[in-house]
């Protein structure tokens, strides 16, 4: 009982931060139609500024950490005004081609610059963990689910309540009525690019002192990243915060008591048959957002 | 003009070693002519039914691994105490299971994710090939997970009991590696001539449309994952047997991306579009590699890869051929004006 208990804190801790990953993700197929490869070079991109801001600079770990954001939003933007803009109204596979290419180049130009030795980011929160009778928990790990809980809901305030988020949603529905009642499609995208890859970057900033900090860690987390959104519907924010949980829990439940070898292999397989059972996602009647 | 091309295309490739002996030169060609195989493999799907699959790889490495376990023997514990026990097969033979094993897969993964498109296809896919890499990485018991395959028994031709020629040496592997290629190639210009081609080529362009005239899109869209997971598997084999050693990382996303650089460089939904993009993609890195670090080069591809979708989105050789049909067309336009 214990040791499930211990699986179920563990599952929730790593859901918010999974979450986080899918929501981008989801947001930005949903509203600009885009499947976004750059998503896990975004998240270690995030990674890397917590190393080079915290530990390299010696900023305060939580200033670093809002910086890493908003250095997210800003690359987010770049990629966009750069890459997608000229590609309005092309096809979703031409588009797809597009981004692995700026996959590719981010992939190696983090490799590059911080070689392929992973890097590690320390915390400012005690080592000893917090023991609630047969749970232990790091307390790092709690300020990560709650700060990836505050940023879920944030964004979610802001698509629901700003009127930035409005013309998303409107965008989202139909894009070329929205056009016509006057919301700036350009702008919406760019956003909504800009949104997606600061959650992202987010996430990375939040796991990179929790786990190390390697080139590679984004390709694994953008298929997961993937994985979610599948389950939860292409374009739905919920389902995609619940998604993120979902596949934490698979995972720590399959690697606790199937397999830890196997892992990873379960948000895959987890993918595989929602697809050929359930395509449209296990929430949604229809894509939609909100 | 493009047959007299092809020829002297294919002349040039049979007398090659006869008058390039370097080994290094001989070795790229021989990868490269394997990532040629798979790449025009992957153009039946990609260019002439139009599914981009993301999952390629998993062809590839399915058919290298089961042609090295075929040709090593192995055993597997089938539960319940009891031992399957595969004993050594000859080379051929493990190779002609390896493709038989990777189009059987590609039957097994078209039924199923077929069901689907677009974005969601290409999901499934990527997903498809990231549970076999994964499988293949924990499955110690059967594929030596990170420790790899060794000592794969070279390729060779042989008449059971009488008489056997094993390749060591790259020229007979250089050989091997262009008529399976050659073989591919005809095999894919036979298909996409068909009727089977025009059906996979109408469901391209209009799918609802060519549902409604009769075509049955699921059986032709099965049979090109089939002829293409086969091939692919193929390619897989040829490089096992060639390579000699395999780890799961013959799985990793990256190779097919370069297949996709390799098809849309080329020009997808054309036949001597792989090639050609297999050809610039097989060699320039070479080029590269002494010029400059291997995430240098890396990120030459990448920005390569986006320069070719937005100034040259039907590939090379479409629009060589486009410009050479503008140069050949032209005089006769001018001179019969006047008679007008």
């Amino acid at each position: 009982m214990g040791e499930l208990l211990q699986h179920v804190v563990n599952a929730l801790i790593l859901g918010g931060t999974y979450a986080l990953l899918g929501i981008g993700l989801t947001l930005i197929f949903g509203i600009m139609g885009v499947v976004n490869f750059t998503h896990g070079e975004l998240y270690t991109f995030g990674a890397y500024m917590m190393v080079l801001f915290a530990m390299v600079l010696g900023v305060n770990f939580f200033v670093a950490l809002g910086l890493a954001i908003v250095l997210g939003v800003a690359m987010g933007a770049a990629v966009e005004i750069a890459l997608l803009r000229p590609m309005r109204g092309a096809d979703i596979d031409t588009t797809m081609l597009v981004m692995i290419g700026a996959w590719i180049i981010m992939q190696n130009s983090e490799q590059w610059v911080w070689s392929g030795v992973a890097k590690s980011v320390s915390s400012p929160f005690p080592d000893e963990p917090l023991v609630i009778g047969p749970v232990s928990l790091s307390w790092l790990r709690l300020f990560v689910m709650g700060a990836a809980i505050a940023l879920i809901v944030g964004a979610h305030l802001f698509i629901h309540r700003s009127r930035l988020g409005k013309a998303m949603r409107a965008t989202f529905q139909d894009r070329d009525t929205a056009a016509l009642m006057g919301v700036d499609i350009d702008a919406v995208h760019t956003a909504t690019f800009a949104l997606g890859s600061g959650l992202a970057a987010a996430a990375g900033a939040l796991l990179g002192p929790v786990f190390v900090v390697t080139p590679t860690m984004g390709n694994l987390a953008a298929l997961k990243a993937f994985a979610i959104v599948i389950l939860g519907g292409l374009g739905n924010f919920t389902g995609a915060a619940l998604g993120g949980f979902i596949l934490a829990f698979v995972e720590e439940l399959g690697a606790g008591y199937i397999s830890s070898g196997y892992r990873d292999t379960m948000g895959f397989m987890l993918i595989i048959l929602v697809l050929l059972f359930k395509p449209t996602g296990l929430f949604a009647r229809a894509e939609r957002i909100g | 003009m493009s047959r007299a091309l092809g020829l002297a295309w294919l002349a040039l490739l049979v007398t090659l070693p006869a008058w390039m002996d370097d080994p290094y030169c001989l070795h790229v060609l021989i990868v490269t002519g394997i990532f040629v195989i798979a790449a025009m493999s992957l153009n039946l799907l990609l260019g002439y039914t139009g599914q981009l699959s993301l999952g390629h790889v998993a062809f590839f490495g399915i058919g290298a691994y089961t042609s090295a376990l075929l040709s090593l023997g192995f055993d597997l514990d089938v539960g319940g105490g009891r031992t399957l026990l595969v004993g050594p097969h000859p080379v051929w033979l493990a190779m002609l299971g390896g493709v038989a094993v990777a189009g059987l897969f590609g039957w097994v993964i078209g039924r199923l994710s077929f069901k689907v498109r677009g974005a969601y296809f290409v999901i499934v896919t990527i997903s498809f090939a990231e549970v076999v890499r994964l499988v293949a990485l924990n499955w110690i018991d059967l594929t030596q997970g990170p420790m790899a395959l060794n000592a794969i028994p070279p390729l060779s031709v042989s008449i059971p009991g009488l008489w056997e020629l094993t390749f060591y040496k790259k020229v007979p592997n250089y050989y091997v590696v262009l008529a399976v290629a050659a073989f591919s190639y005809l095999i894919i210009r036979r298909l996409v001539r068909s009727r089977a081609g025009r059906a996979m080529v109408a469901l391209k362009e209009n799918e609802p449309l060519a549902a409604s005239v009769g075509i049955d899109v699921t059986h032709y869209l099965v049979v090109a994952a089939v002829v293409s997971a086969a091939m692919a598997g193929a390619a897989g084999v040829l490089y096992a047997h060639y390579v000699r050693i395999i780890d799961p990382d013959v799985f990793l996303f990256i190779y097919t991306v370069t297949m996709v650089i390799m098809v849309i460089t080329g020009g997808k939904g054309t036949l001597a579009g792989p090639v050609v993009g297999g050809l610039v993609f097989g060699i320039v890195p070479e080029v590269l590699r002494e010029l400059a670090a291997p995430e240098v080069q890396w990120i030459v591809y990448g920005a390569l890869m986006i320069l070719i979708v937005f100034f040259l989105p039907r590939g090379i050789v479409p629009a060589v051929t486009g410009l050479w049909a503008r140069i050949t067309a032209r005089p006769p336009l001018v001179e019969r004006r006047p008679a007008e």
